[in-house]
């Protein structure tokens, strides 16, 4: 029962004229809130009215807290006719309803209008009284809290991470009530915007439930989407990672002020939590053990956590192509992972329901292994049956809302069901128990939609995955630190018992994660595997693809760039049924031309891995569109990629020939560029392939006519690209002509700009705080109908690249700078549109890359530190590899972990000598590290002072940021989780917004363009506001979830939905933490490494 | 097949400053392109022309949406749909405030109505600003004269707090203001000489010490209007040529000064008389509207081409206004010395602003 809500109104400020004889307002405000209503008194002939209210209070539940939003209109009054309606302000209360996050909103905020835009700003004053309550049956959440960002967030620390969380709630959308057809379009727009908020409300609440049960207290990487189903209605569904989170209480100073390692290496229980794990973990960290086997086991079932229905669901052998068997559903596999249903019995977190984590970051150590991309999808029949009593299984949509609202959901969560089924049966088939960077979406076109589910399988360490499991490691790690003390106590003293820099980082620094999870003899797809580059103790595929960031600690050569594949499929006309069938029939080979795109484009760039991929597949009436975007990188563990080979069909023909050898010249040539673009240079190893234990079988080359997993045929054709084996695409018509053609056409990015699709680029680490958030929306008109699939997929890959040249052309004046985390939607809005729309943001960077700047760069550099000292250690092992004929057999550690370990204590001597190794180079690292620290803050100093910047430019862009004269306070916006060079020091909360705008006066507003450039501006200027308001200064993890755009220029008339997200945030500079004197020495890799784990 | 539509939004609104004045000099989106593609400036950039176009037209939409605030300079600081640095807004104010000289030099002391906003197509074909830009100088005129016409205090001040101006772009408004108010005649074939700038020193002068604000600097006081107590004061002025004796004494005063020291002395003794009387009897008709909007001519007709046909120096002149002004001053009878400096040291400053080809 417990809380009361109140809201007073200050004033109004630059309203609308509403009286045109005198050009005044007589404005006043009603406050509703559930079905309470406020009103306040008529501030008459004024555009800037002082209402300075009384305080307006609401007593309500706390669950109408959590599911309604405050609503404020401002109304112009008038004597002798209705009042009119100037516009609105919808505030989200949710921020006030955790101790943590705000405490009062309080601001100006843009009065907003359906059909007018913003109509001058309203300043509103919002306070929550909550009392507690410790009902247990309770249907509100209060107080659980909710991130966008996909990492744990900076100034947390995760305790324990839970596990998967899922919701969705119906309902019919408002736009098809018959009551549509009278009421007016911006009565119609509101009561769409109202909705969709408490359905929001809703659904945070009941996933805020869940997270309670499970006994968490936060929500990270949490996804809502909407589907606008038309006439079937309307789904928002969320999913998120359940967390228990603890706020670190001033995680800079302090960490100086404990320093609890200096003193003994013997150390105090409750700092200790995880540095005393982390040496269980490499033990977990090998091919399956009776250890780790031990270890998992500690997964209790009570855990799984899901609906009931999972229960009588469809067994785990099912497979994908069977999966969904109604409506005329397909499920299709992403590229590799084809055909890989060979079921390995892992008990591991098998036990959960589905053990998914939405994150794409992790905290170290948390993240053993990474398998490959999973991803399913399913096509369905939003079905128009006006019959309820039908009977028939497929009719999924029931109309009669009053009566069968309740079963609604269970059809859409049955869906979602199937493809989670299948996605976990694919991970497992990769050898994993769990699948990171997961994430949902649907693509809708008339009655068919398309559900897709994607994220990478992955091998977690369960230390942050449950207390029995912690219990256990935790005693295990104990045996095993009093088995090998000598070594591992200086080691671990050295280390100050940090969590950022475990045991497991330095077994294996920067690769553990990239060696294969599942068994060598039975592998569920063909790929080359070679003993890992930069350990040369565990496998590693010749390729990786991923759908997470790329870890920190990984090792990366040279810098990554952005990879995407594109392709247009024409399809012919169809309806229900019919339509939905040609759509599945043509999934599989889209998803396969995509993947062989990518593959193609990472190895002209020479790399060999792909993170952050994102595969979306759009359904026209007319058209699929399928676009793939990656950040390649080459990772210093995996073998380096071969070259292209073209192989031409007729060898007899010279021109020909002639022809073919140009093209292999031209291919050459740009893989050379590209290696001195990206800076690829990987250290020259001598290589021992294993070779492909499944030989593929030769007539497969005639069937595709480019292959990706070619190896033995490589070998026999000694198409050999130097060392390494060649990619070969082999020419056998027009259409392979395109695609290298289309191939060679990506034009480079221009000189000074970087780009990536993950939150980070590697390779650069002095990033300067200019930034700059955007979002570019373009639609096509196909005006000539009858385009071939050569045609269609010329006109997108054209637009896609004229895209992303203007986004350079634009940002020219923050060079260098990189574009991270660019995010591209393609949508077919209706026949012959094609729409995308990109949201990235630039960051620029010190070309210079020796001046560090902030906290973040010097973190990064620790990590470049530690790479070197493995350079450094790289060389021992190799000469000891040499010394010996037998490389295999050499280092007794491999030898001893490759096979089936015996007991605990034989490694552990083997560790141990390691160990001792490892903490001679982390007394050197500290030394470094420590260098490193004083050097910054010198040169941070001297920039603060003399600002020794050359360009204009860089100083306009300082100048930026220091004026705070302006009334309005500045709020930034990244779709990343973080600023650079300053730190988040409270988050205030989720911003969740919908917005829907219309026109009935469209060439007046501009045309399309003008039309939508105002409403993705107010969208902007809006989400500021709610942030300023709470307090904050920077939205992160900014995300344009939606963007939906319809238009009829005939009538005059344009429509467009957003829905965007982000965490709210307060931010303070680094310079001006730093302010406080050099640390002091002991101290610099922990206070380092502790800034990571924020 | 063409793009139906093509946005770019920043969360901090980029302004390229290039496009910028572009757009004020009235150019359309294609000739804009075409410009940048000439320019140097972007030839390294390798910037096709598509994507200068797209490019331009979102700096185009930008600045129309942006238009609206810019009319209310004020508005621009605390508003929130755009997020613009500090420094940048006051760019975007200055630039769309800053008009052509050439363009003001014909608007000047016309009424700002619709009917002279009719003839602005003549004006921009005379001028050469393209007739959008004209339309944007006017209408700011007209803005700038709306909001300080009835406000009371310092006319710069005003201008300059209201719309957010750099000084000296303050003054120039200032000037046109003043001119616009009392309707100074400044069309005559015999004025087409002077520029702008002659004119706005001149109402600068004219502001500083002959409105009301000049000589007492209270709130209350207004700065667009002279101050009609000191033109009717101007009258007593006439003493100097009406009294016989005074004016042989005063030119005998003068002439003894300046001996030896100017060129055109001859012609001066010969003129002293005319010249004299010429600038006492503008001063002493200013009380008459109609005269006081034909200040210009009368200074040009009566003094400056005598002058100028007599082809006196500039040094020549600006010691005989000196001397003249000073040597009022030790006539006995002369009893209106204050009067006399206020009213001289206008008149003076702007002949000799005035006084070249």
């Amino acid at each position: 029962m417990p809380g009361k809500l109140k809201a007073k109104i200050v004033a109004g400020r630059h309203l609308p004229v509403m009286d045109r004889a005198s050009d005044l307002t007589d404005a006043f405000v009603e406050v509703k809130f559930g079905n309470t209503t406020f009103k306040t008194d008529v501030y008459p002939k004024s555009l800037n009215p002082q209402w300075n209210s009384e305080w307006f209070k609401f007593e309500v539940d706390d669950e109408d807290l959590q599911d309604e939003p405050l609503q404020i209109t401002v109304l112009d009054h008038d004597t002798y006719s209705a009042n009119d309606a100037i516009g609105k302000v919808y505030i989200d209360i949710d921020p006030l309803l955790s101790s943590e996050a705000a405490t009062v909103i309080s601001g100006w905020f843009p009065i907003y209008d359906t059909i007018h835009g913003i109509r001058g700003e309203i300043n509103v004053l919002v306070k929550v009284e909550l009392f507690n309550d410790l009902n247990r049956f309770r249907q509100s959440s209060c107080g659980v809290k909710f991130f966008c960002t996909t990492s744990i967030p900076r100034c947390y620390r995760a305790v324990m991470v839970h596990g998967f969380v899922e919701e969705l709630v119906v309902n019919e959308d408002p736009e098809y009530q018959w009551i549509d057809r009278i009421r007016t379009p911006r009565a119609s727009n509101e009561a769409r915007q109202r909705l969709i908020s408490l359905m929001s409300g809703e659904l945070q609440r009941k996933i805020g439930l869940k997270v309670l049960e499970m006994g968490g207290n936060a929500v990270v990487g949490y996804l809502q989407c909407f589907d606008l189903e038309g006439e079937s209605g309307l789904v928002v569904r969320a999913i998120g990672t359940a967390c228990t989170l603890d706020k670190l209480s001033n995680t800079y100073t302090p960490a100086t002020a404990i320093n609890p390692c200096n003193s003994s290496p013997s150390k105090d229980i409750k700092e200790a939590g995880f540095g005393e794990e982390a040496p269980g973990v490499p033990l977990s960290s090998g091919p399956p053990t009776p250890l780790r086997a031990q270890t998992f086991s500690s997964f209790s079932p009570s855990k799984s956590y899901s609906r009931q229905s999972s229960s009588s669901d469809t067994e785990l052998s099912l497979t994908p192509k069977t999966g969904m068997g109604s409506g005329g559903s397909a499920g299709k596999e992403a590229g590799p992972l084809k055909a890989l249903l060979r079921q390995q019995t892992q008990t591991a977190l098998e036990q959960r329901e589905f053990p998914f984590f939405t994150l794409t970051s992790f905290p170290p150590g948390f993240l053993l292994h990474v398998g490959g991309v999973v991803s399913a999808r399913s096509v369905k029949l939003l079905d128009r049956i006006h019959n309820p009593a039908l009977g028939n299984t497929r009719s999924y949509k029931l109309l009669d809302w009053n009566s069968f609202t309740a079963d609604e959901p269970e059809t859409r969560d049955a869906w979602w069901e199937e493809i989670r089924q299948e996605i976990k049966s694919h991970a497992k088939a990769l050898g994993c128990h769990a699948v990171v960077g997961y994430s949902e979406s649907t693509s809708i076109c008339e009655e068919v939609c398309i559900l897709s589910a994607s994220g990478t399988a992955a091998i977690l360490s369960s230390r942050f995955m449950q207390d029995s499991a912690l219990d256990t490691e935790h005693r295990l790690s104990r045996q095993q630190a009093s088995v090998f003390t000598s070594g591992a106590e200086k080691g671990e003293g050295d280390m100050g018992s940090t969590a950022s820099l475990g045991f497991e980082d330095l077994m294996s620094p920067g690769c553990a994660f990239c060696h294969i999870p599942y068994d060598e003899l039975n592998m569920p797809f063909p790929a080359q595997l070679t003993y890992c580059h930069c350990c040369r103790r565990y496998k590693v595929p010749d390729v990786l693809f991923t759908t997470i960031d790329l870890p920190t600690e990984a090792n990366v050569t040279g810098k990554g760039c952005l990879i995407q594949a594109r392709l247009c499929r024409t399809k012919k006309k169809a309806q229900g049924e019919g339509n939905a069938t040609a759509i599945s029939n043509l999934l599989p080979f889209l998803e396969y031309e995509l993947h062989t795109q990518l593959m193609n484009k990472l190895k002209l760039r020479s790399m060999n891995a792909l993170f952050g991929l994102r595969i979306q597949i759009s359904v026209g009436e007319n058209m699929l569109l399928g676009l793939a975007s990656a950040t390649g990188v080459y990772l210093t563990a995996l073998p380096s990629p071969g070259g292209i080979q073209i192989a031409g069909k007729t060898p007899s023909d010279i021109t020909y020939e002639q022809h073919i050898s140009n093209m292999q010249k031209k291919i050459n040539d740009t893989i050379a560029k590209n290696k001195e673009l990206y800076e690829i240079n990987p250290p020259d190893l001598v290589e021992e392939v294993i070779g492909s234990p499944i030989p593929e079988p030769r007539q497969r080359s005639r069937l595709f006519r480019s292959h990706s997993e070619s190896s033995d045929e490589v070998s026999e054709l000694d198409l050999s690209h130097g060392k390494k084996d060649a990619f070969v695409l082999e020419i056998d018509d027009t259409d392979a002509v395109e695609d290298i053609h289309s191939l060679l056409t990506d034009a480079p990015t221009p000189p000074g700009f970087y780009s990536c699709n993950t939150e980070i680029m590697p390779g650069i680490y002095n990033w300067t705080s200019a930034l700059q958030m955007f979002t570019s929306v373009r639609v096509f008109r196909l005006s000539n109908v009858n385009l071939t699939n050569q045609g269609l997929n010329k006109v997108f890959n054209d637009l896609c690249e004229n895209l992303l040249k203007s986004l350079y052309f634009k940002l020219r004046s923050m060079v260098p700078c990189c574009l991270c985390h660019v995010n591209f939607t393609v949508a077919v809005p209706e026949d012959e549109l094609i729409q995308v729309a990109v949201t990235a943001v630039a960051m620029s960077f010190d070309k210079d890359q020796t001046q560090e700047n902030g906290r973040q760069s010097i973190d990064k550099n620790l990590m470049k530190a530690i790479t070197e000292n493995e350079d450094q250690l790289q060389f021992p092992l190799e000469l000891s590899a040499e010394s010996s004929s037998n490389p295999l057999n050499s280092a007794k550690g491999l030898s001893e972990v490759s096979g089936p370990l015996p007991s605990a204590r034989a490694p552990s001597v083997d560790y141990s000598s390691f160990t001792d190794r490892c903490s001679s180079w982390i007394e050197q690292l500290r030394l470094k590290a420590h260098t490193i620290r004083c050097g910054s803050i010198k040169t941070m100093s001297s920039l603060e002072k003399a600002s020794p910047l050359p360009e204009g430019r860089s100083r306009s862009l300082r100048s930026n940021r220091s004026y705070a004269g302006s009334s309005v306070t500045v709020v930034k916006m990244t779709p990343l989780s973080f600023i650079p060079g300053t730190k988040i020091i409270k988050y205030l909360g989720i911003i969740n917004m919908f917005f829907i705008r219309e026109t009935t006066s469209l060439r007046e507003e501009g045309g399309v363009s003008g039309f939508l450039h105002s409403f993705i501006a107010e969208v902007f200027a809006m989400v500021r506001a709610h942030v300023a308001a709470l307090g904050g200064n920077a939205v992160v993890s900014y995300n344009m979830k939606e963007c939906v755009f319809m238009e009829n220029p005939n009538k005059n008339q344009a429509q467009c939905l957003i829905n965007v997200s982000g965490d709210a945030v307060i931010f303070v500079r680094e310079s001006e933490l730093e302010a406080t004197p050099p640390q002091p020495h002991s101290a610099s890799a922990q206070t380092s490494s502790s800034g990571e784990g924020t | 097949m063409s793009m139906e539509l093509d946005v770019f939004v920043g969360n901090t609104t980029i302004i390229d400053e290039e496009v910028y004045q572009l757009w004020l000099d009235g150019h359309s989106v294609s000739d804009a392109v075409r410009m940048r593609l000439e320019s140097d400036a972007l030839s390294e950039c390798e910037a096709s022309g598509e994507v200068l176009h797209s490019d331009t037209m979102d700096q185009y939409r930008t600045f129309q949406m942006c238009e609206r605030l810019l009319h209310c300079p004020s508005k621009l600081a605390n508003q929130l749909l755009f997020q613009i640095p500090a420094h940048r807004q006051a760019m975007l104010i200055e630039r769309y405030y800053e008009f052509d000289h050439t363009f003001a030099r014909e608007v000047l002391g016309k009424k700002l109505s619709k009917g002279t906003k009719k003839d602005l197509d003549d004006i921009s074909l005379k001028t050469g600003v393209a007739l959008k830009s004209c339309r944007r100088q006017f209408d700011n005129f007209k803005r700038v004269f709306k909001v300080v016409e009835e406000l009371k205090g310092p006319l710069v001040e005003n201008v300059q707090h209201h719309f957010l101006l750099s000084d000296s772009l303050a003054r120039d408004y200032a000037a046109v203001v003043f001119f616009a108010n009392s309707r100074f005649e400044t069309g005559k074939r015999k004025l087409q000489y002077l520029s702008f700038q002659d004119f706005a020193f001149c109402a600068g002068q004219l502001i500083s010490y002959w409105t009301v604000g000049a000589v007492d600097n209270m709130m209350e006081d207004m700065d667009v209007d002279l101050e009609k107590e000191f033109l009717h004061d101007l009258k007593d002025l006439k003493v100097l040529v009406n009294d016989k004796d005074m004016l042989d004494q005063h030119k005998s005063l003068v002439c003894y000064q300046l001996k030896g020291k100017i060129k055109a002395f001859s012609e001066m003794e010969a003129n002293f008389k005319n010249l004299s009387r010429a600038l006492i009897n503008i001063a002493s008709k200013l009380t008459n509207t109609k005269d006081v909007r034909d200040l210009f001519i009368d200074l040009v007709e009566k003094f400056i081409e005598p002058c100028r046909s007599d082809k006196w120096t500039v040094g020549d002149l600006t010691l005989f206004l000196t001397h003249y002004t000073s040597t009022a001053h030790t006539l006995e009878m002369f009893r209106f010395q204050i009067l006399w400096e206020r009213y001289m040291g206008v008149i003076k400053s702007c002949i000799l602003k005035m006084y070249h080809d």
